[in-house]
């Protein structure tokens, strides 16, 4: 385990009487790419701003790379880079004059600025339309932009928001694997968004929000185990008798629910991989197997099943 | 689970490192903007055709008197021909729409380009960058103000025929000052609503009603005003006299007045007060003979230091507001 990056204690921020961050309790491994999930309003964007110290939080605190943000704030954004969501750029000027400005503003040598900005603009693909304005970028350069902007700074830790909204599929896809290359740098990634897909494609592990709380962290599969509980799905295809076959999965060890979709289709949920058992169950209760296979739980599926038992929770 | 015990929060004294680390980054990339940008543009044509057409005006007056006036330069600034108003008259709503055009849209405009969180997320002060983007403003204004008064002093050199004399150019040199910080109010002020409201439209309004309700209303205002306050009852000459002196006072209240005092009192050497005079006070004064400039300096120092101190109020008003703004829309 690598050493923490950022570390919250009982984080909170008070917009008046509306509570945006509830004792948030959050820790970031070094070299991780970790993901904030939760609907439109649920703190995600407070949260970065208060890890940047662009926001001071009501009580509680935070440590980034080891340092206060709203005690130190120059030291933490001169080694964090962040992206805001729907990034803007000064559209008359081009790219490369947009990134001499922040150069500038990192007080980085000349020499090395330069160094750096062709670096950044090479690696993110934008060399050839650097002296364009960035009146003519797409969105997808737009981001890529605001990537070479935060690769300036050789940033320990990297704050990504939203960063992949209103892309492309194409798009969206290149931008994950921009993220897989900051996490093969060595460089740890904190990412928010709602589209749960491409989160749960690049994270480590993923916080999800809610009403500025943090209601459920860890890995994806972990999340999966705690909501769903049955967090598989084998799927079989089977030919036989229907009851024998239904009575044969549901006596499995670990299996919670047998449902028949189609004609031939069942569907096991089960709190395991229970591929193997189910086709001896099958095979020995006289059914002809004609193939299997297991789904693994998307965050989508999590996320819809968490918010349905919140709603369910408050209604009761 | 047992509580952890709060950790005692290591204090650090003050801020981190210096509020102004990225000043003149924020200061040399707004004033490439401010000269490269086409809203300057128009606005130096527009005034660069004002300059040449009152003081070509003013020179075509000035010739047959060439010799008799030994401050023929300064008439230059003031001298007027119909239908055209001399260029100071013309000074008086052009710097403040220059000052405005520039910083009306200085913070909301970061905001709506989306490039604020952006630019904070930089090792920078937010001080950093609200001083950078009023520094660069006053520089631009005072670029483009000292442009024109080359101009005109050249081009009078050129047109008369005579060099200036040494208190000419000191003399223009103060009010080049005074009009760069009169500028200064309205740099501040249409900051000052840049930080307030989230359009740049609205903030333009708001910025040029300001200035309207000082140039049109304060003056009419002012005049309602006094004899509400200091009512003459019985005629004395002292209630007449402190009603006046009352107008007087609220008019000072506008920016425009105190430029108005000023540049009279610089430009036109044989200005004796920019007050209230009585007859008895005039008496052993040579009237129409210039005062040195020590003493016309003297005679509006109250004036200029307003200027000032009314540039440097408003900007820390702004300062304040902007430091507590919140950067989330």
């Amino acid at each position: 385990m690598g050493e923490l990056v950022v570390e919250t204690h009982d984080l909170t921020k008070k917009y008046g009487d509306l509570v945006a961050v509830d004792k948030l309790n959050l820790s970031i491994r070094q070299g991780e790419v970790f993901g904030i999930l939760g609907p439109n309003g649920s703190g995600k964007t407070t949260t970065i701003l208060m890890l940047l110290g662009l926001t001071e939080p009501t009580s509680g605190s935070v440590r980034v790379l080891g340092l206060d943000p709203a005690r130190q704030p120059l030291s933490v954004k001169a080694r964090v880079g962040y992206m805001p969501d729907e990034v803007g750029f000064y559209d008359e000027l081009s790219a490369r004059v947009n990134l001499i400005y922040i150069a500038k503003l990192n007080s980085l040598p000349r020499a090395e600025a330069h160094r750096r900005i062709e670096e950044a603009l090479t690696r993110m693909g934008l060399h050839d339309v650097a002296d364009q304005p960035v009146r003519t970028f797409s969105r997808g350069m737009r981001r890529r932009l605001g990537v070479a902007e935060v690769l300036l700074k050789r940033p320990q830790l990297v704050i990504l928001d939203e960063p992949t909204q209103g892309l492309d599929p194409e798009g969206a896809r290149e931008f994950l694997n921009i993220i897989r290359s900051l996490k093969q740098d060595g460089i740890t990634v904190l990412l928010s968004s709602h589209l749960l897909h491409q989160v749960q494609a690049v994270c480590d592990r993923v916080g999800l929000f809610h009403r500025g709380r943090m209601v459920l962290e860890g890995s994806v599969p972990e999340l999966a185990q705690k909501v769903l509980a049955g967090a598989y799905h084998v799927w079989l295809q089977v030919e036989g008798p229907e009851e024998t076959i239904r009575e044969a999965l549901r006596q499995l060890p670990g299996a919670q629910d047998v449902t028949r979709e189609d004609h031939n289709r069942y569907r096991v949920v089960a709190s395991e991989d229970l591929r193997a058992e189910a086709a001896r169950a099958v095979v020995q209760a006289g059914g002809h197997l004609l193939s299997l296979g297991v789904e693994t739980p998307s965050l989508d599926d999590i996320y819809a099943r968490y918010f349905e038992e919140v709603h369910h929770g408050t209604a009761t | 689970m047992a509580q952890q015990p709060e950790q005692p929060r290591e204090r650090v004294r003050g801020r981190e490192g210096s509020p102004w680390s990225g000043l003149w980054a924020v200061v040399a990339k707004e004033m490439a903007d401010h000269l490269t940008g086409m809203r300057m543009r128009i606005l130096e044509i527009l005034i660069v055709l004002t300059a040449v057409g009152t003081v070509y005006a003013a020179t075509q007056n000035l010739r047959e008197t060439v010799g008799q006036d030994p401050f023929i330069l300064l008439r230059l600034f003031t001298t007027s021909r119909e239908p055209l108003p001399a260029f100071v008259g013309f000074l008086g709503f052009l710097v403040p729409l220059i000052a405005i055009a520039l910083a009306f849209d200085s913070v909301n405009g970061e905001f709506s380009r989306r490039t604020m969180s952006r630019i904070l997320a930089q090792p920078i002060y937010r001080d950093a960058l609200l001083l950078g983007k009023f520094l660069a403003g006053i520089f631009t204004l005072a670029l483009v103000l000292a442009t024109i008064w080359l101009l005109i002093i050249g081009s009078g050199m050129i047109g008369l025929g005579v060099p200036p004399s040494g208190e000419e150019v000191a003399r223009s040199l103060w009010f080049l000052l005074a009009t760069i910080f009169y500028g200064g109010i309205w740099l501040s002020v249409a900051m000052l609503f840049s930080i307030i409201f989230r359009q740049p439209a609205t903030a333009a309004l708001a910025s040029i009603a300001t200035w309207l309700f000082f140039t049109v209303f304060w003056g009419i205002l002012a005049g309602v005003l006094a004899p509400i306050l200091q009512p003459v009852r019985y005629g004395f000459p002292e209630e007449i006299l402190a009603q006046a002196q009352l107008e007087l006072t609220l008019t000072r209240f506008s920016p425009n007045t105190l430029y108005t005092e000023v540049m009279l009192a610089l430009l036109q050497p044989t200005v004796r007060s920019v007050g209230l005079v009585l007859p008895i006070q005039l008496h052993g004064a040579v009237l129409g003979t210039p005062l040195p400039l020590s003493q016309s300096v003297l005679l509006v120092w109250p004036q200029l230091t307003g200027l000032i101190a009314a540039t440097i109020l408003l900007f820390a008003l702004g300062y304040v507001l902007f430091q507590r703004q919140e950067i989330r829309a």
